[in-house]
């Protein structure tokens, strides 16, 4: 990671003793490449080859590292008993392979036998770091139909454009449209489609357990210039400037919409007021908030806007009025 | 060189990184063990302290720290004849990841491992290990094109704390909040597992306050997760199933009951598709037959469509749907005239 201020001096030391033999097998690389590659500034990495040119393993001249990266390539010497990389350790290998094992899970992947390879190399190699590593399980998305996620990342890699015929559940809608795939996407437990949509002439998430069918047009699909992949760090949701904040108290049984939302704020509510929270969120639509207002049966309400107070209490009678009254 | 260190003195954790950075370049070097007395006159940093006293507790320190990045600091004699004094020093062999050929295809799918953790608070570890396994690769044009991104989240505060008691088997305690509860209650566990399941994370454990295994969604853990005790602390059973735990956990599964809804004319698209019979009953409704498995949860679904689904059978949907809907209706009438 970046480094940052923050950064302990083992945390910098682990990251430096990473960087001398991957720097060793690069003679001369550019210095902006390198700090794009290690992941740090350049600042940064000028500081830690000024930090490496004052060790060594004595203090004479011809004992220190040498590091120079005058006219911005880098070359490092000297520093023989730290040319190989440090042995993995246990949050390093962890990581790998249970990222590895979550992909061999991937319905239809094609390169399972590259990451069984990897996987018995990487163990091996590991040694007893990667021991803890079978108590953290990890699955990337449900499992979802295997030849439409094939069919899907074939479309991306092509470039070809596709005809969608996709759900909208949270509005209860069927929808036809073409889109120019940019990549597919396993996030939150779910696999996701993301693409230009012609149809609303932007970039877009489509989950793929709700795509009724996906068929690859002979059209090229090279999304426009405008296109532009979310970041995936604040999850599939992106609130819009121009929508309603509306404010939810939720009961107990209710919080876990603080969980599966994206919401702006939570204010825990004390025992003695009923427990639970009091959240805030942004939504363009109401028409899935309604929904979910319906779903929690009296276990969460909408505080304000008022006229989204009324939409739903004028929906559930509506749809009470669809069944027989109690005594009758 | 062609810069010149900035003005100023070098902060204390730069003067830190430089000492450890020469003790493991002095160890490394070494080859027999070398005394405590030594290791202060190689390292510089050392030498300015001013007490032995001192100096020996930093250098403690240091070698626990050194230690618990992973690097072998191993104590031996340093003359079979005097064993009072101990020598101190760092096996090459023991240091340096082993030499492995990855094939380019195998390079591609480690990249897309370690970016699985890109979002998450294991990202820092996880560029680090692909780093020091592309250290010597030749480098190519770019990674074979997968076309897939896998992402695993870690949003939860509670993670880092809980994932490393798990590697490192150590005992937890922490608040938890129930689902249906208003207050959090403390809970004592031997934690087992890390399971992502359904983009959530949970902890498979042994409750040691109900003395039997249980599974705790990690987003209900309140407030700081505290270890008790050392590593190593238990064992966990052999024939221990964290996925089947955390399912079962996650959702609980009974046997398929039959339902008949009414579906109003182009809605209930997700309620269609999974329809074992559908016909139309007129131009406003059709008719659906399908199964569910858990009545509250799809009582909960069809609440959700409003008046565009009718439950015609059987009457505990009924029921439970007309609950619901007066559940709502009710809490959205407090506070209005």
């Amino acid at each position: 990671m970046p480094s940052t201020p923050s950064e302990s001096a083992t945390a910098r030391l682990g990251r430096l003793l990473t960087m001398v033999p991957w720097l060793v097998n690069r003679q001369g690389i550019d210095l902006t490449r390198a700090a794009a590659d290690l992941g740090v500034s350049v600042a940064q990495l000028e500081a830690d080859l000024r930090l490496l040119f004052l060790c060594g393993y004595g203090q004479m001249p011809d004992e220190l590292i040498e590091a120079d990266w005058e006219g911005g390539r880098v070359f490092v010497g000297n520093a023989d008993s730290i040319a190989r990389p440090l042995r993995l350790g246990v949050d390093e290998a962890v990581t790998l392979v249970v990222g590895l094992r979550a992909l061999r899970e991937v319905p239809g992947l094609d390169e399972r036998d590259a990451v069984d390879r990897a996987l018995a190399k990487l163990e091996a190699a590991a040694g007893d770091a990667a021991g803890p590593a079978g108590r953290v399980r990890a699955e990337v998305a449900q499992g979802g139909d295997a030849e439409l996620l094939a069919r899907a990342r074939r479309a991306v890699a092509d470039r070809r454009r596709v005809h969608l015929r996709y759900v909208v559940p949270a509005r209860d809608e069927a929808t036809e449209r073409d889109v120019d795939p940019m990549r597919v996407i396993g996030i939150d437990g779910q696999w996701y489609l993301e693409g230009w949509c012609h149809r609303a002439e932007d970039t877009r998430l489509f989950r793929l357990d709700r795509v009724e069918s996906l068929d690859v047009l002979d059209v090229d699909g090279t999304p426009p210039p405008q296109a532009t992949e979310r970041d995936l760090a604040e999850g599939t949701f992106r609130p819009a400037p121009d929508d309603v904040v509306v404010t939810l108290r939720l009961l107990p049984g209710a919080t876990w919409v603080s969980d599966y939302y994206a919401v702006d704020s939570i204010r825990e509510v004390t025992a003695a007021d009923g427990g639970g929270e009091v959240v805030t969120l942004r939504t363009a639509d109401t028409a899935w908030l309604r929904r979910l207002l319906w779903r929690l049966g009296g276990r969460g309400w909408v505080l304000e806007p008022a006229d989204v107070v009324a939409e739903v209490r004028e929906g559930a009678a509506d749809a009470l009025a669809a069944y027989p009254v109690p005594g009758d | 060189m062609s810069s010149q260190s900035g003005g100023g003195a070098p902060s204390a954790a730069q003067t830190k990184t430089e000492r450890l950075l020469n003790l493991v370049l002095v160890l490394l070097y070494a080859r027999r063990p070398l005394s405590k007395a030594q290791i202060r006159q190689l390292v510089p940093q050392y030498g300015s302290n001013a007490s032995t006293e001192a100096f020996e507790r930093m250098f403690e320190r240091d070698k626990d720290e050194l230690r618990e990045l992973g690097i072998p600091l191993v104590t031996e004699d340093i003359d079979a004849l005097w064993e009072d004094e101990p020598g101190y020093r760092i096996h090459q062999r023991d240091y340096a990841l082993p030499d492995i050929e990855f094939e380019q295809d195998e390079l591609a799918v480690l990249g897309l491992a370690s970016r699985t953790w890109a979002q998450a608070s294991l990202a820092g570890p996880a560029a680090q290990a692909l780093r020091k396994l592309r250290a010597a690769g030749v480098e190519r044009d770019a990674d074979a094109l997968i076309g897939i991104e896998p992402r695993l989240r870690t949003t939860e505060p509670a993670f880092d704390a809980v994932k490393d008691a798990v590697l490192r088997r150590v005992r937890l305690r922490f608040d938890y909040r129930r689902p249906e509860a208003t207050e959090a209650s403390e809970r004592h566990v031997q934690p087992w597992s890390l399971v992502s399941w359904h983009g959530r994370w949970y902890l498979t454990a042994f409750d040691e306050d109900r003395e039997a295994p249980r599974v705790f969604r990690l987003s209900r853990i309140s407030g700081p997760v505290r270890t008790v005790g050392p590593a190593g602390a238990f064992e966990v059973p052999e024939d221990h199933q964290a996925e089947v735990m955390a399912r079962d956990a996650a959702d609980p599964g009974t046997r398929p009951s039959p339902a008949v809804l009414r579906i109003r004319g182009g809605t209930g698209h997700a309620l269609r598709r999974r329809a074992r019979t559908l016909g139309d009953v007129d131009d406003t409704w059709s008719l659906a037959d399908l199964d569910y498995t858990d009545l509250d949860g799809f009582a909960e679904e069809l609440a959700g469509y409003g008046a565009d689904v009718v439950v015609e059978q059987p009457a505990e949907l009924v029921e439970a749907v007309v609950a619901r809907l007066r559940g709502a209706r009710a809490a959205h009438e407090r506070g209005e005239a």
